[in-house]
C-alpha cells in the first residue's frame, strides 16, 4: 500500500529530479534575479551610497519577479502531459501533495535567490546590519511566494496564456510581503529595531502554510476542468 | 441487490457551454465485464470517463461504488480504481521506470515491479532511456503498464489503444481479458472495436440522438 510519506518525499523527490534534467528552466529565475541587480548599478548610478539606499528595495523587487518568473511551471507542466490527474487520484489527501511539490518548487526557485541575496547585497553596497535582515525576511517573503503562488497556479492551470491572470492574481497578495520585506531590511541599515517586521513575515508565512496547500487543492480541482 | 455492480451511475447530465452532452444517462459496469463507450468525436466520451473517475465533479446525477454513494467511500474509491487518460501521464524527461515507481508512491501499484510490468508490456531494454526518446506507441505502452502492476478492480481508460501497433492491442486486449476473469471491470472508450467477447458496448452518439 501507499504511505503518507512515501508520497510526500516521492513527489519532492520526482520534482527535484525533474528539475535537475531541465537545468535550464532551473537556472532561469536565478539568472533573471542576478541580472537585474547586477544592472542596477550601470542604469542609475555606481555611486554607493544611492545603490545602498535601494539595495533592501531592488533585491526585494527582482525576488519576487523572480518567483513569479517560475509560478506558471508549478502545475502547467503536469496538467500538460497528464500527470497531474494520478495526483489527483491518488487516494492520499492532495492538500499533502500539493504541499510536496511546492516545497520542490521552493528548493529550485525560493531557496537559490535567497542563497544568493547577500552576494547581491554586497554588489548594491548594503550596509553590514542589513544582511541579516535581508536573509531571514527572504527565507520567509519566498516561502509565501511560492505558497500563495501555488492557490494562483492551481486556478488557472487549465487556462491557455493563464500566466497573465496568474500574475494578476498573486501581485496584490505579494504586495504586503515586499512592504514588510523591504521595511525590515531598511530599519536595520538605520540602526532601528526590525523583529517586530519580521514577526509580521514569519507569521504570514506561518498562516499561509497552513492554508495555502488546501487552498490550492481545492482550486486544483475547480481548475482541471478549466 | 445489485452485488455484481462495482459502479454505478445514474441520471448523469452534463452540459457544456449550455450544449447537453448527454442527459439522464444511467447504466453500470458490472464484475467481469469490459465496456466500451462509443461515439462521434466530441460526443463526451472523455467527459464521462473523468466523471466516472471522479474528476469531473457531477452536474447531475450520482454515482454509488459497490452500492454506496460515491462521497461516501472516496477514498476506499480511488485506492480501487486506475485511471489512464488519453494523455499518458509520463513525464517524458524520466524513464519509464522512475515514471512507474513515481506512481507506485501514489497509487497501490505492487502486482509485480515496474521492471516486469515493462517487460510485459513489450518494453524490455527501454526502461531506463528518457521518455522523450520513445516512439508515441511506446510511450502508451510505458503508461499501460501501470495496469500490470495495478491491484485496483475498476479500469477506466481513455482511449488506451491509440498510436498502439497490432501486437499493443492483442497484449492489451490479453491484459484486460485477464483482469475481467480475476473479476475485475473495465470501461474504455474506444473508436475500435475489440475482438473481446465479453465486451458491451455504450453508444453516447445514440442516446444523443434519441434526445434529438
Amino acid at each position: 500500500m501507499t504511505t503518507l510519506s512515501g508520497a510526500f518525499f516521492g513527489v519532492i523527490h520526482r520534482d527535484l529530479s525533474i528539475a535537475m534534467r531541465h537545468r535550464g528552466d532551473l537556472l532561469n529565475p536565478l539568472f533573471f534575479f542576478l541580472i537585474v541587480v547586477t544592472l542596477v548599478p550601470l542604469g542609475i548610478s555606481p555611486e554607493p551610497a544611492r545603490l545602498a539606499a535601494m539595495a533592501p528595495g531592488m533585491i526585494w523587487i527582482s525576488a519576487l519577479l523572480a518567483t513569479l518568473l517560475a509560478l506558471d511551471n508549478l502545475f502547467q507542466a503536469d496538467f500538460a502531459d497528464g500527470s497531474l490527474v494520478h495526483l489527483m487520484l491518488s487516494p492520499q489527501p492532495l492538500w499533502l501533495l500539493v504541499l510536496a511539490k511546492i516545497i520542490a518548487h521552493w528548493l529550485v526557485t525560493g531557496l537559490p535567490v535567497v542563497l544568493f541575496s547577500p552576494l547581491l547585497g554586497l554588489m548594491l553596497s548594503l550596509p553590514e546590519a542589513g544582511f541579516l535582515p535581508l536573509l531571514l525576511g527572504l527565507t520567509l517573503g519566498t516561502a509565501v511566494f511560492s505558497l500563495l503562488g501555488a492557490v494562483g497556479a492551481a486556478l488557472t492551470v487549465a487556462l491557455h496564456k493563464g500566466s497573465v491572470l496568474l500574475s494578476l492574481l498573486v501581485m496584490p497578495l505579494y504586495v504586503p510581503v515586499l512592504i514588510f520585506g523591504t521595511s525590515a531590511v531598511q530599519r536595520a541599515v538605520d540602526g532601528m529595531s526590525y523583529g517586530g517586521v519580521m514577526a509580521m513575515l514569519a507569521a504570514a508565512s506561518a498562516f499561509t502554510l497552513l492554508i495555502a496547500p488546501f487552498a490550492a487543492a481545492g482550486a486544483l480541482k475547480v481548475g482541471i476542468n478549466g | 441487490m445489485s452485488s455484481q455492480a462495482l459502479l454505478e451511475f445514474q441520471a448523469l447530465t452534463f452540459e457544456r457551454d449550455d450544449w447537453p452532452l448527454f442527459s439522464d444517462l444511467s447504466g453500470a459496469i458490472k464484475v467481469g465485464e469490459i465496456l466500451q463507450i462509443t461515439g462521434p468525436n466530441g460526443c463526451g466520451k472523455t467527459t464521462l470517463l473523468h466523471i466516472l473517475a471522479t474528476i469531473q465533479p457531477i452536474n447531475v446525477g450520482t454515482l454509488r461504488w459497490k452500492g454506496s454513494d460515491i462521497s461516501q467511500c472516496h477514498q476506499s474509491y480511488l485506492a480501487d480504481v486506475a485511471f489512464i487518460g488519453h494523455k499518458p501521464g509520463l513525464k517524458l524527461s524520466l524513464t519509464p521506470r522512475e515514471n512507474l515507481q513515481w506512481l507506485s508512491k501514489l497509487q497501490p501499484l505492487n502486482r509485480c515491479t515496474s521492471a516486469e510490468a515493462l517487460a510485459r508490456i513489450g518494453l524490455a531494454g527501454f526502461e531506463d532511456v528518457p521518455c522523450y526518446t520513445l516512439s508515441a506507441g511506446q510511450l502508451r505502452r510505458a503508461a499501460l503498464a501501470v495496469l500490470c502492476m495495478t491491484q485496483a478492480r475498476l479500469w477506466l481508460l481513455d482511449e488506451p489503444l491509440t498510436a498502439l501497433d497490432v501486437q499493443g492491442i492483442a497484449d492489451l486486449e490479453t491484459l484486460l481479458l485477464a483482469h475481467v476473469e480475476q473479476g475485475g471491470a473495465v470501461a474504455l472508450s474506444s473508436h475500435q472495436a475489440l475482438t473481446n467477447p465479453a465486451v458491451r458496448t455504450l453508444a453516447l452518439d445514440a442516446m444523443a440522438e434519441a434526445e434529438l
